[in-house]
Protein backbone atom coordinates (compact mmCIF):
# COMPACT_ATOMS: atom_id res chain seq x y z
CA UNK A 1 0.00 0.00 0.00
CA UNK A 2 2.68 2.49 0.81
CA UNK A 3 4.87 1.32 -2.19
CA UNK A 4 1.75 1.89 -4.13
CA UNK A 5 1.20 5.61 -2.85
CA UNK A 6 4.75 6.72 -2.95
CA UNK A 7 4.67 5.67 -6.98
CA UNK A 8 1.90 7.40 -7.21
CA UNK A 9 2.98 11.07 -5.78
CA UNK A 10 6.46 10.51 -7.64
CA UNK A 11 4.35 10.27 -10.82
CA UNK A 12 2.08 13.05 -9.97
CA UNK A 13 5.37 15.19 -9.30
CA UNK A 14 7.04 13.71 -12.51
CA UNK A 15 4.22 14.48 -14.75
CA UNK A 16 3.28 17.95 -13.11
CA UNK A 17 6.83 19.14 -13.22
CA UNK A 18 6.65 18.10 -17.12
CA UNK A 19 3.73 19.74 -17.74
CA UNK A 20 5.41 22.70 -16.11
CA UNK A 21 8.32 22.22 -18.54
CA UNK A 22 6.62 22.47 -21.36
CA UNK A 23 4.05 25.80 -20.36
CA UNK A 24 6.35 28.02 -18.79
CA UNK A 25 6.77 31.22 -21.11
CA UNK A 26 10.17 32.04 -19.53
CA UNK A 27 12.84 29.39 -20.59
CA UNK A 28 14.23 29.26 -16.31
CA UNK A 29 10.97 28.45 -15.16
CA UNK A 30 10.84 25.39 -17.56
CA UNK A 31 14.75 24.78 -16.83
CA UNK A 32 13.80 24.68 -12.96
CA UNK A 33 10.92 22.70 -13.39
CA UNK A 34 13.09 19.92 -15.74
CA UNK A 35 14.99 19.96 -12.57
CA UNK A 36 12.37 18.52 -9.89
CA UNK A 37 11.16 16.60 -13.06
CA UNK A 38 14.67 14.59 -12.85
CA UNK A 39 14.67 14.76 -9.14
CA UNK A 40 11.13 12.85 -9.23
CA UNK A 41 12.32 10.38 -11.59
CA UNK A 42 15.92 9.17 -9.94
CA UNK A 43 13.39 9.14 -6.86
CA UNK A 44 11.26 6.63 -9.30
CA UNK A 45 14.64 4.78 -10.08
CA UNK A 46 15.28 3.99 -7.09
CA UNK A 47 11.89 2.39 -6.27
CA UNK A 48 12.39 0.40 -8.81
CA UNK A 49 15.98 -0.94 -7.12
CA UNK A 50 18.14 1.16 -10.10
CA UNK A 51 20.48 3.34 -7.08
CA UNK A 52 23.02 3.88 -9.56
CA UNK A 53 20.85 4.79 -12.51
CA UNK A 54 18.95 7.12 -9.67
CA UNK A 55 21.98 8.41 -8.31
CA UNK A 56 23.61 9.12 -12.05
CA UNK A 57 20.29 10.77 -13.02
CA UNK A 58 21.20 13.13 -10.30
CA UNK A 59 24.53 14.21 -11.16
CA UNK A 60 24.43 13.69 -14.79
CA UNK A 61 21.54 15.29 -16.03
CA UNK A 62 20.01 17.63 -12.88
CA UNK A 63 23.83 18.56 -11.38
CA UNK A 64 25.33 18.73 -15.02
CA UNK A 65 22.87 19.36 -17.89
CA UNK A 66 20.81 21.75 -16.52
CA UNK A 67 23.11 23.72 -15.07
CA UNK A 68 24.70 23.79 -18.41
CA UNK A 69 21.39 25.08 -20.04
CA UNK A 70 20.62 27.82 -17.48
CA UNK A 71 24.29 29.06 -18.14
CA UNK A 72 23.34 29.15 -21.81
CA UNK A 73 20.16 30.98 -20.74
CA UNK A 74 22.00 33.24 -18.92
CA UNK A 75 24.22 34.00 -20.98
CA UNK A 76 22.42 34.88 -24.30
CA UNK A 77 20.13 37.36 -21.71
CA UNK A 78 17.10 36.83 -23.88
CA UNK A 79 15.46 40.12 -24.13
CA UNK A 80 11.32 40.53 -22.80
CA UNK A 81 10.05 39.96 -26.21
CA UNK A 82 11.83 37.36 -26.65
CA UNK A 83 9.58 35.40 -24.23
CA UNK A 84 6.85 34.78 -26.16
CA UNK A 85 3.52 33.04 -24.75
CA UNK A 86 1.88 29.63 -26.51
CA UNK A 87 -1.49 30.49 -28.66
CA UNK A 88 -4.65 28.37 -27.39
CA UNK A 89 -4.55 26.75 -30.80
CA UNK A 90 -1.54 25.50 -31.40
CA UNK A 91 -1.19 23.63 -28.12
CA UNK A 92 -4.75 22.30 -29.26
CA UNK A 93 -3.64 19.35 -31.38
CA UNK A 94 -0.88 18.08 -28.54
CA UNK A 95 -3.19 18.07 -25.94
CA UNK A 96 -5.68 16.07 -27.68
CA UNK A 97 -2.95 13.64 -28.48
CA UNK A 98 -1.71 13.83 -24.60
CA UNK A 99 -5.36 12.96 -23.55
CA UNK A 100 -5.69 10.36 -25.91
CA UNK A 101 -2.55 8.48 -25.21
CA UNK A 102 -2.34 9.62 -21.80
CA UNK A 103 -5.62 9.41 -20.51
CA UNK A 104 -7.53 6.78 -22.61
CA UNK A 105 -4.78 4.77 -24.39
CA UNK A 106 -3.10 4.20 -20.98
CA UNK A 107 -5.64 3.08 -18.82
CA UNK A 108 -7.45 0.68 -21.41
CA UNK A 109 -3.98 -1.01 -21.58
CA UNK A 110 -4.02 -1.24 -17.85
CA UNK A 111 -7.40 -2.88 -17.99
CA UNK A 112 -6.60 -5.10 -21.32
CA UNK A 113 -3.32 -6.20 -20.06
CA UNK A 114 -3.73 -6.09 -16.38
CA UNK A 115 -1.00 -6.66 -14.15
CA UNK A 116 -0.62 -10.36 -14.56
CA UNK A 117 1.46 -9.75 -17.54
CA UNK A 118 4.08 -8.77 -16.43
CA UNK A 119 5.64 -8.95 -13.08
CA UNK A 120 8.67 -7.53 -11.46
CA UNK A 121 11.45 -10.93 -11.21
CA UNK A 122 13.26 -11.69 -8.13
CA UNK A 123 16.37 -9.76 -8.01
CA UNK A 124 19.73 -10.25 -6.09
CA UNK A 125 20.81 -8.25 -3.11
CA UNK A 126 23.11 -6.22 -5.48
CA UNK A 127 20.57 -5.26 -8.10
CA UNK A 128 21.26 -2.11 -9.46
CA UNK A 129 23.90 -1.11 -7.71
CA UNK A 130 27.52 0.15 -8.69
CA UNK A 131 29.34 -3.09 -8.40
CA UNK A 132 27.04 -4.91 -10.20
CA UNK A 133 26.55 -2.90 -12.87
CA UNK A 134 30.38 -1.98 -13.61
CA UNK A 135 30.30 -5.79 -13.83
CA UNK A 136 27.98 -5.98 -16.95
CA UNK A 137 29.93 -2.69 -18.39
CA UNK A 138 33.31 -3.86 -17.80
CA UNK A 139 32.93 -7.51 -19.30
CA UNK A 140 30.11 -7.60 -21.71
CA UNK A 141 29.55 -3.77 -22.86
CA UNK A 142 33.67 -3.04 -22.89
CA UNK A 143 33.65 -1.52 -26.31
CA UNK A 144 30.24 1.10 -26.09
CA UNK A 145 31.99 1.70 -23.21
CA UNK A 146 34.98 3.05 -24.52
CA UNK A 147 33.59 4.24 -28.03
CA UNK A 148 31.33 5.90 -25.37
CA UNK A 149 34.41 8.29 -24.13
CA UNK A 150 35.06 8.48 -27.70
CA UNK A 151 32.15 9.98 -28.39
CA UNK A 152 32.33 12.70 -24.93
CA UNK A 153 35.82 13.85 -26.45
CA UNK A 154 34.12 14.49 -29.94
CA UNK A 155 31.26 16.33 -28.39
CA UNK A 156 33.70 18.77 -26.36
CA UNK A 157 35.75 19.27 -29.23
CA UNK A 158 33.03 20.38 -31.35
CA UNK A 159 31.26 22.22 -28.83
CA UNK A 160 34.70 24.23 -28.47
CA UNK A 161 34.93 24.66 -32.13
CA UNK A 162 31.14 25.40 -33.06
CA UNK A 163 31.58 28.45 -30.02
CA UNK A 164 34.58 30.30 -31.26
CA UNK A 165 33.28 33.54 -32.41
CA UNK A 166 36.16 33.56 -36.14
CA UNK A 167 37.34 29.50 -36.57
CA UNK B 1 -9.30 -0.46 -7.45
CA UNK B 2 -7.12 -3.49 -8.17
CA UNK B 3 -6.41 -2.03 -11.00
CA UNK B 4 -4.62 1.02 -8.92
CA UNK B 5 -2.98 -1.11 -6.13
CA UNK B 6 -0.29 -3.40 -6.55
CA UNK B 7 1.79 -1.60 -8.72
CA UNK B 8 2.87 -3.50 -11.58
CA UNK B 9 5.48 -2.62 -14.37
CA UNK B 10 2.85 -1.56 -16.45
CA UNK B 11 1.58 1.33 -14.28
CA UNK B 12 5.84 2.77 -14.66
CA UNK B 13 5.20 2.00 -18.70
CA UNK B 14 2.01 4.01 -18.94
CA UNK B 15 4.03 6.54 -16.95
CA UNK B 16 7.06 6.69 -19.16
CA UNK B 17 4.50 7.01 -22.33
CA UNK B 18 2.62 9.83 -20.62
CA UNK B 19 5.90 11.21 -20.33
CA UNK B 20 6.97 11.25 -24.06
CA UNK B 21 3.69 12.24 -24.83
CA UNK B 22 4.64 15.41 -22.87
CA UNK B 23 7.82 15.45 -24.32
CA UNK B 24 6.37 15.05 -27.77
CA UNK B 25 4.05 18.33 -27.25
CA UNK B 26 7.04 20.57 -26.35
CA UNK B 27 9.09 19.43 -28.97
CA UNK B 28 6.38 20.32 -31.68
CA UNK B 29 4.67 23.16 -30.05
CA UNK B 30 7.15 25.46 -28.21
CA UNK B 31 8.46 28.02 -30.35
CA UNK B 32 11.69 28.76 -27.79
CA UNK B 33 14.83 27.03 -28.96
CA UNK B 34 16.18 26.55 -25.48
CA UNK B 35 12.12 24.85 -23.87
CA UNK B 36 12.22 22.45 -27.33
CA UNK B 37 16.01 21.29 -26.48
CA UNK B 38 14.78 20.34 -23.05
CA UNK B 39 11.28 18.50 -24.09
CA UNK B 40 14.03 16.35 -26.44
CA UNK B 41 15.70 15.32 -23.13
CA UNK B 42 12.21 14.46 -21.36
CA UNK B 43 11.76 11.95 -24.14
CA UNK B 44 14.74 10.32 -23.27
CA UNK B 45 14.05 10.24 -19.86
CA UNK B 46 11.11 8.74 -20.64
CA UNK B 47 12.55 6.29 -22.68
CA UNK B 48 15.08 5.86 -19.73
CA UNK B 49 11.96 4.77 -17.25
CA UNK B 50 10.91 2.07 -19.72
CA UNK B 51 14.52 0.53 -19.86
CA UNK B 52 14.97 0.54 -16.41
CA UNK B 53 11.61 -0.88 -15.73
CA UNK B 54 11.96 -3.87 -18.17
CA UNK B 55 15.41 -4.48 -16.61
CA UNK B 56 13.46 -4.72 -13.18
CA UNK B 57 10.93 -7.02 -14.66
CA UNK B 58 14.14 -9.15 -16.08
CA UNK B 59 16.22 -9.41 -13.36
CA UNK B 60 18.81 -8.21 -16.22
CA UNK B 61 21.54 -5.80 -15.87
CA UNK B 62 21.88 -4.71 -19.30
CA UNK B 63 19.01 -2.10 -19.12
CA UNK B 64 20.80 -0.15 -16.59
CA UNK B 65 24.03 -0.17 -19.14
CA UNK B 66 21.67 1.28 -21.73
CA UNK B 67 20.24 3.88 -19.18
CA UNK B 68 24.32 5.00 -18.58
CA UNK B 69 24.73 4.88 -22.28
CA UNK B 70 21.64 6.66 -22.90
CA UNK B 71 22.59 9.48 -20.11
CA UNK B 72 26.31 9.95 -22.25
CA UNK B 73 24.75 10.23 -25.08
CA UNK B 74 21.97 12.74 -24.04
CA UNK B 75 24.97 15.10 -21.97
CA UNK B 76 27.25 15.00 -25.42
CA UNK B 77 24.33 16.23 -27.50
CA UNK B 78 23.47 18.62 -25.06
CA UNK B 79 26.71 20.25 -24.92
CA UNK B 80 27.04 20.33 -28.92
CA UNK B 81 23.20 21.70 -29.39
CA UNK B 82 23.97 24.28 -26.71
CA UNK B 83 26.84 25.20 -28.50
CA UNK B 84 24.98 25.21 -31.73
CA UNK B 85 22.53 27.76 -30.24
CA UNK B 86 25.21 30.02 -29.24
CA UNK B 87 26.49 30.25 -32.42
CA UNK B 88 22.76 30.93 -33.94
CA UNK B 89 22.24 33.55 -31.15
CA UNK B 90 25.15 35.51 -32.15
CA UNK B 91 24.13 35.38 -36.26
CA UNK B 92 20.42 35.74 -35.67
CA UNK B 93 19.85 37.58 -32.35
CA UNK B 94 16.48 35.66 -31.36
CA UNK B 95 15.81 31.90 -30.21
CA UNK B 96 12.73 31.84 -31.43
CA UNK B 97 11.93 28.62 -34.36
CA UNK B 98 9.52 30.60 -36.52
CA UNK B 99 12.69 32.98 -37.56
CA UNK B 100 15.09 30.50 -38.60
CA UNK B 101 13.49 30.56 -42.08
CA UNK B 102 16.56 30.18 -44.63
CA UNK B 103 15.91 26.65 -45.16
CA UNK B 104 12.55 26.73 -46.17
CA UNK B 105 11.98 25.64 -49.60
Amino acid sequence: MLEAAVFYILAALLLGFGLLVITRTNPIGSALSMVGAFVALAALYATLSASLAAIIQILVYAGGIMVLVIFVIMLLNLAPEDLRPLKARAVMIPAVLLLVLGGALGPLFLVVFPSGQWKFADIPEDFGSIGAVGMKVFSDYLFPFEMLSLLLLAAVVGALVLSKRKL
Amino acid sequence: MDLLYPVSPTHYLVLSAILFAIGIAGVLTRRNLFVSLMSLELMLNAVNLTFVTFSRVNGDLTGHVFVLFVVAVAAAEACVGLAIVIALFRIKETVDLDLFKSLKG
